[in-house]
């Protein structure tokens, strides 16, 4: 019995002295601030914050603690200072409120800002008016989840991206809403990451911005809406399935805009109603399967410098210009896609079309080689010239053709 | 000069061939409109009607018109009427059928599906179209007396309007690529006014920005309300000189 009760005072001891403490901060609680009750904090502690405004200038977290806000606290930057920085890992930040950051090009204020921390988690916060959302610097394998934020900047230079990663690895970015910023979410030099069911609209610039991050994925996204669309560039192994990219429509707005991309795959999305679906420039060995244009400008623009390619059972459907190019010389393959405008017929009931289908028309060539031709966009003229071209071929490119045309739209 | 005016009027409407015409356009609006999943995507497929049928309706039946009242022409002149007064009234008569059942065949099915500042450009634009058409019809027919003549020369000129100028642009385009050809494409728009009506209702939709940086400079200058109000000078200048040409050589015809 006394060995019994020995052990028993022993566990309890031990559990009380490695027990996490729980901080409270309220106005009823021990601690008014925040700041404080980290200072009061060691590692392994819980901050339980209660709701209220708190206008703390910058809260400093430079301890492994979890902070939680109770129904959605406040935190005001009173359009001066960047709210929360974190610079210890294993943070978690859940449940806040955080609103008005200040303004500063020079050092990139944000709402919430990691500096190179590991496994940090941030949780459904709302993020108001701030100037940079959440950026990560230097971090790896942190959580970024189901934040929401919402910027009212009026000029690019007014206003900072949503999530902006920079120089991180292994990070998680999943079902964020992020709008009103100048790029929803903006990745440089990350690596093996992955963008999950996050929705990005009426960004200024892109929804999605990607520049030298290798092998990341990106999937099940929606960007509707934004100013340019989105654009992956200088980049390898990115792999981008079932994403929605919607009503990009603009002068200069894309899908996605793809710039010196390799080995990568597009699979599964839909593009409906662009001023381009894709645009690809000097992309090479990419893979675009199983998406559906729909209604878009341009669905694809190839340019010259692209090579090995296979874009193959797509779907391209109602689109003013299928695919649209600037040389003769095609290094990528169109077999085996579903185009409405084929006209084509099949004898033998395979499904498959028995002569060519060329998706280039020769009002798009023309428009490619001189832009001023766009002045006869949609005349009888180009109609009667598109159709003669059909018959024979002369100007458009003699590779760029679907050999394999399906007659029957896939299921998508 | 109403008298005048009225008859011709009166005339015109009761005939079979503008009535059909007016049921005509009416149908294909209404099936447009219904057939299209969106009444933007109705207005595009709109004014490729507006612009190919409208104007060729317009120059042929007007021409016709106008050989097949010949004898009624010649009657008139011979009766105390300056002959301004008669050739005007022929036009307004005319003018005012074609765009009257223009209006009842496009605008009433635009105003009901699609009553946004694209639909009624569009009624505008139609409008002003079937008006020049009748202009250079009545240019075309008092030139000849041989009726296969006219109807060939107003055949002519519409293929001219619709097709043959689209083509000599692009030559030059392409000609002169190497030069700035911002300046001449406006100015090059001016000179036809399919081109021009077709560029006017284009930059009010949501196409326009497939224009690119040609939509970009056609919308600098007629995007604008002074640009706007140009783009209707300029259109009724077409009008007026084309009757006035014809006026002039109706008045020294020897009957």
């Amino acid at each position: 019995m006394n060995r019994k009760i020995f052990i028993l005072t022993g566990l309890l001891l031990v559990r009380f002295i490695t027990d996490a403490r729980i901080i409270r901060v309220g106005k009823q609680q021990q601690f008014h601030t925040i700041s404080e009750a980290i200072t009061a904090s060691v590692n392994g502690d819980s901050i339980l914050v209660e709701y209220g405004i708190y206008k703390e200038k910058n809260i400093d977290i430079n301890k492994s603690i979890t902070l939680l806000g109770m129904h959605y606290p406040v935190l005001d930057g009173e359009h001066k200072y960047q709210i929360i920085s974190i610079k210890a890992d294993h943070v978690t930040l859940k449940g806040f409120r955080i609103e008005h950051s200040g303004v500063s090009s020079l050092d990139d204020i944000a709402a919430i800002k990691i500096y190179s921390c590991r496994e940090v988690t941030i949780s459904d916060n709302i993020i108001n008016d701030t100037f940079f959302g959440i950026y990560s610097q230097s971090s790896v394998n942190c959580l970024i989840e189901n934040n929401r934020l919402t910027a009212f900047g009026k000029t690019e230079q007014q206003s900072g991206n949503g999530i902006h990663c920079w120089k991180s690895d292994s990070l998680r970015i999943i079902g964020n809403t992020v709008t009103g910023h100048r790029d929803g979410i903006y990745f440089e030099f990350v690596t093996n990451s992955v963008i999950w069911r996050n929705d990005s609209y009426k960004n200024m610039r892109y929804g999605l911005h990607f520049m030298f991050s290798n092998n990341d994925a990106y999937i099940s996204n929606i960007f509707r809406n934004n100013g340019a669309g989105v654009s992956v560039m200088f980049t390898h192994g990115v792999k981008m399935f079932n994403n929605y990219f919607e009503e990009n429509w603009g002068d200069a707005a894309y899908g996605i805009f793809l710039k010196e991309i390799s080995d990568s795959y597009i699979s599964g999305n839909k593009f409906l109603r662009n001023t381009s679906g894709i645009f690809m420039e000097g992309a090479s060995r990419i893979r675009v399967e199983k998406n559906e244009f729909k209604d878009n400008g341009w669905a694809m623009k190839i340019q010259a410098s692209c090579m090995d390619n296979v874009i193959t059972n797509n779907n391209f459907e109602g689109n003013t210009f299928d695919v649209g190019t600037n040389g003769t010389l095609v290094m990528n393959s169109f077999d085996r896609n579903y185009w409405d405008k084929y006209e084509g017929y099949d004898l033998n009931r395979d499904n498959i079309g028995d002569i060519p289908y060329r998706p280039v028309s020769l009002y798009s060539m023309i428009v490619e080689k001189n832009p001023a031709a766009m002045m006869l966009y949609r005349s009888f003229m180009t109609t009667l010239l598109d159709k003669s071209e059909k018959i024979l071929p002369t100007l458009t490119p003699e590779n760029l053709k679907d050999n394999y045309p399906l007659m029957k739209p896939l299921h998508l | 000069m109403k008298k005048i005016t009225k008859y011709v009027l009166t005339d015109i409407l009761r005939n079979k061939i503008i009535i059909g015409y007016t049921i005509f356009l009416l149908l294909i609006s209404l099936s447009l409109f219904n057939l299209e999943d969106s009444a933007s995507k109705g207005l595009l497929s709109l004014l490729n009607i507006i612009l190919i049928i409208v104007p060729l309706v317009s120059v042929i039946f007007s021409t016709i018109y106008i050989y097949n009242s010949a004898e009624f022409i010649e009657l008139l002149v011979s009766q105390p009427l300056r002959r301004k007064q008669l050739w005007s009234s022929l036009f307004i008569g005319l003018a005012g059928s074609l765009a009257l059942s223009f209006l009842i065949g496009i605008g009433i099915p635009v105003i009901i599906y699609a009553a946004t500042d694209t639909g009624y450009i569009l009624i505008l634009m139609g409008t002003l179209l079937t008006v020049i058409f009748v202009a250079i019809a009545m240019f075309a027919a008092v030139f000849t007396r041989d009726k296969a003549k006219g109807i060939g020369l107003s055949i002519f000129l519409w293929l001219y309007f619709s097709l043959l100028f689209d083509g000599l642009v692009l030559f030059v385009l392409f000609q002169f690529q190497d030069y700035p050809l911002e300046k001449f494409m406006i100015i090059a728009s001016a000179f036809n006014p399919i081109d021009l009506s077709r560029i006017m209702v284009l930059l009010k939709m949501d196409t326009s920005a497939l224009m690119g940086y040609t939509g970009a400079v056609f919308r600098d200058f007629f995007g604008t309300n002074t640009g706007f109000i140009i783009a209707i000078a300029i259109l009724t200048g077409w009008v007026v000189s084309v009757f006035w040409l014809s006026l002039r050589k109706f008045n020294r015809k020897d009957m």
